[in-house]
């Protein structure tokens, strides 16, 4: 294998003369109002609650809108108008006809991509870059491929029939806010299902367009409600006896209450949790293809992922070449304004969020493990964490076993692909990998062994529609994406 | 440095499906008002204008050095750029030419494009460009023993002409355009820096594709890696095919982001091109002016 040696105190500078301007994304075509109400019966009414909250951009604190909160009343309103919607029109409808509204909403998603893609980046604090070429396309990229599967649904299961199951109850988190909402009602609606959607607290603003779009695509009143709350919203529609499926995507904490409330219900589940992937780097790996493949698996989002890699393990014989790498790699990341076109590295989506990482920073410290955060300058407003890596951890070390959920790498070594394979299953979450060599048989052998629902080899965070994306453990329970995403909003009955 | 310290095998795998991506996430930098009018006239400080035609005359050759010094007189602060790059036999009317200037001159040898003639030939044609007034020598390797692996006869030709080269930059040219794959565009870029080149270059402009960024991405991680192993800084020429500013901005990013500001001089890193320096002068005037204004107000030559 190639040598390690290396001269000292040779460095790269990466603080240039020439220096990147401000290339800031327009914000003068949003209009945001200053409060938002319910989206119920295929239109907006104030919460019966009559109580609002701030939604604000976590990049500069600043209100962008007041946002109703949804009480129970509100949710039983909701699932009412869900439930005629799916009596009366929308499980009466020929499929081609559900099929074509699902399209429209795609086509109006597109059309409008630029506005949903800004008010992404300001409502959660994501790099417009981001936003614009994934989280956008994305989610339209969702509708378009189960407009497909509507008309073709009695195709999915041969030698059975199918049927939806009514009326889904959505919640969705707060880090990819308008994609999760796509990867929850195309589906839905595909397989002929009305639904409840409630986008999370911190960032319901392009749920709250997503139902502008949906009323401008003319679907029959119903058919989508979208409510906007806190965890009380939540637990209400989780609760109410009118729901025939919750589907769930956040904590591996909300994921289990959420199985304890509807345990001996009829309730049919897809929970969506946690993750602390392992991205395995092997010596023969292509060196510095696979540090751009770990920048990619924990640095996205600001490592708001579920299926970030925030276990990052080296083969010993490349570990120090590779973290220089990693470093300097790490250095040019840009940190800043999330409309910034340059920007790489957004803000931290909330306060409680930033909080929570920066005690895991205290907590790796304090177990002994060697910090690295680059030297770049952040904003004195607003929510930040420069990139951060940890060195000199191990196996039981806290930052090891607990997601994080944020810019914070946590780097483990290992001699043989056996002791890797170990480590890498030797956590409770199962939701992805990542595996870099140049050799095929490797690839099969190791991905083969990781117990994970989704394992990229030489590449990472790659999503598409028709790929089933889920975990094991507590990662969560069902797949979305696919086929097997349409499953869960199905009732297959064999003949 | 000796043949036993390198082995071509030392070389890391190349992944040319992450290597694009990662070429597509750097082109999406959006360079904007000063920092874009920084680097349109960095970028014309590192051309090395070329005319490598078998018509090429004196008259020509001394019309280019002429625009190689004064770029665009109607404005005071456009730097020249950095080299006249020219067949052998046109050196000294280049030399002349450029005297009093910094504008350099270089010479491409070594049986130049192809390099098919004896190891003989090449060395005298070396010494003989140098001795006309080369501060340059562009040379070819030898691509058909480089892909039937005599890495050893590829390497010892290098370091002959290093040695011919005397006191002359030595630049190699790897013509990656005929190595297939960035496996191979990263083996020889090291097996030519480990032999003793100065610069390492992407193509002669007569072979297709000559310059791309993936290709010179490739080769900038090869040029940092051989930094951290040996302290030497190694330069960089992409080659051929980049005629426009936006394409040649990209380049610039590339190499801020792979070797910093060490690299950003025309000491570094330079362009292979004939129609980028217009094209950066329209956008420099553009910067200036607001407007656009006709090609038929940039001298061709």
């Amino acid at each position: 294998m190639a040598k390690t040696k290396s001269k000292k105190n040779v460095a790269i500078k990466f603080d240039t003369d020439w220096k990147y301007d401000p290339a800031p994304e327009s914000k003068d075509h949003i209009r945001l109002q200053e409060s938002y109400d319910l989206f119920i019966n295929g239109e907006f009414s104030k919460p019966s609650s009559g109580k609002y909250f701030e939604t604000i951009n976590p990049a500069n604190e600043k209100k962008l809108a007041m946002v109703a909160d949804a009480n129970e009343k509100d949710v039983d309103r909701a699932v009412t108008s869900a439930r005629t919607a799916y009596d009366k029109t929308w499980s009466k409808m020929p499929a081609k006809e559900r099929g074509k509204y699902i399209y429209r909403i795609a086509r109006i998603m597109q059309e409008r991509a630029r506005e949903l893609a800004v008010i992404e980046s300001m409502d959660g604090g994501k790099a417009i870059r981001e936003s614009r070429d994934v989280d956008v396309p994305l989610a339209a990229a969702h509708f378009f491929y189960y407009a497909g599967w509507a008309d073709k649904v009695k195709y999915a299961v041969p030698g059975a029939s199918a049927k939806p199951l009514g009326v889904a109850g959505q919640i969705i988190p707060w880090n990819f806010p308008l994609l999760m909402a796509a990867w929850k009602i195309a589906p839905a609606l595909a397989a002929g299902n009305t639904v409840v959607l409630k986008p999370a607290e911190t960032t319901p603003l392009t749920a709250l367009k997503l139902a502008e779009i949906i009323r401008d695509a003319d679907l029959p009143p119903g058919v989508v409600n979208i409510i906007t709350g806190a965890g009380a919203t939540g637990a209400a529609l989780v609760n109410h006896p009118g729901i025939d499926k919750i589907a769930f995507t956040g904590s591996t904490d909300v994921g289990k209450i959420i199985q304890k409330a509807i345990a001996g219900t009829n309730k049919k589940y897809t929970l969506e949790l946690g993750g602390k992937a392992a991205n395995i780097i092997f010596e023969d790996a292509a060196i510095d293809q696979a540090v751009e493949g770990i920048i990619n698996g924990i640095f996205f989002n600001q490592g708001h992922v579920c299926c970030a890699g925030s276990r990052l393990f080296i083969q010993e014989s490349v570990a120090k070449k590779v973290i220089r790498k990693l470093k300097d790699r790490m250095e040019t990341l840009i940190v800043g304004d999330p409309l910034d076109k340059n920007t790489d590295i957004g803000a931290i989506n909330s306060k409680m969020q930033l909080d929570k990482i920066k005690q895991y920073l205290k907590i790796g410290v304090n177990e002994g493990g060697e910090m690295f955060q680059t030297s770049c300058s952040v904003p004195s407003k607003g929510f930040w964490c420069k990139p951060t890596l940890f060195t000199n951890v191990s196996q039981s070390s806290r930052i090891v076993q607990e997601e994080i959920f944020g810019p914070v790498l946590a780097i483990q070594t290992f001699r043989t692909v056996e002791e890797v394979i170990e480590k890498a299953n030797n956590i409770p979450y199962g939701l992805s990998g990542g595996v870099w060599t140049d050799k095929g048989s490797k690839i099969f052998k190791v991905t083969s062994a990781l117990r994970a629902g989704v394992v990229w080899a030489n590449t990472y965070n790659k999503f598409d529609p028709t790929s089933p994306f889920g975990g094991y453990k507590e990662s969560g329970v069902g797949r979305e994406g696919g086929l097997h995403g349409l499953m869960p909003y199905l009732e297959v009955e064999h003949n | 440095m000796k043949r036993t310290d390198y082995l071509v095998t030392d070389s890391p795998a190349i992944d040319q499906v992450g290597v694009e991506e990662r070429i597509s996430r750097f082109s999406k930098r959006s360079i904007k008002k000063e920092s874009k009018m920084a680097a349109l006239k960095m970028a014309l400080s590192m051309v090395d204008l070329t005319t490598l035609e078998a018509k090429d005359t004196p008259g020509k050759v001394k019309q280019l050095c002429t625009k190689a010094m004064h770029p665009h007189s109607a404005y005071s602060d456009i730097p020249p750029v950095a080299a006249v790059c020219v067949y052998p036999n046109l050196v000294r009317v280049a030399k002349e030419a450029l005297k009093g200037s910094k504008v350099k001159v270089a010479a491409v040898a070594t049986a130049f494009p192809s390099g098919m003639s004896t190891r003989k030939v090449k060395l005298e044609e070396t010494k003989w460009a140098v001795n006309e007034g080369a501060d340059e020598i562009d040379m070819v390797i030898s691509r058909g023993h480089f892909l039937a692996s005599e890495y050893n006869f590829v390497f010892d030709e290098i370091c002959a002409v290093k040695e011919a080269c005397g006191q002359a930059h030595l630049k190699v040219i790897l013509e990656t355009g005929e190595l297939s794959t960035l496996d191979n565009v990263r083996r020889a870029s090291d097996l030519a820096m480990h032999a003793g080149a100065d610069f390492i270059k992407t193509s002669t402009g007569k072979i297709q594709p000559a310059a791309t960024l993936p290709v010179t991405l490739v080769m900038l991680e090869a040029i940092r890696d051989f930094y951290y192993e040996t302290g030497k800084r190694i330069g960089m020429k992409p080659a051929g095919g980049i005629a426009t500013s936006k394409l040649a901005l990209n380049y610039l990013v590339v190499l801020r982001e792979t070797l910093g500001n060490d690299w950003l001089n025309a000491d570094m890193f330079r362009f292979g091109a004939s129609a980028l320096a217009n094209d950066l002068l329209m956008q420099i005037v553009k910067e200036k002016e607001g407007v656009y204004q006709s090609i038929d107000y940039f001298s061709k030559d």
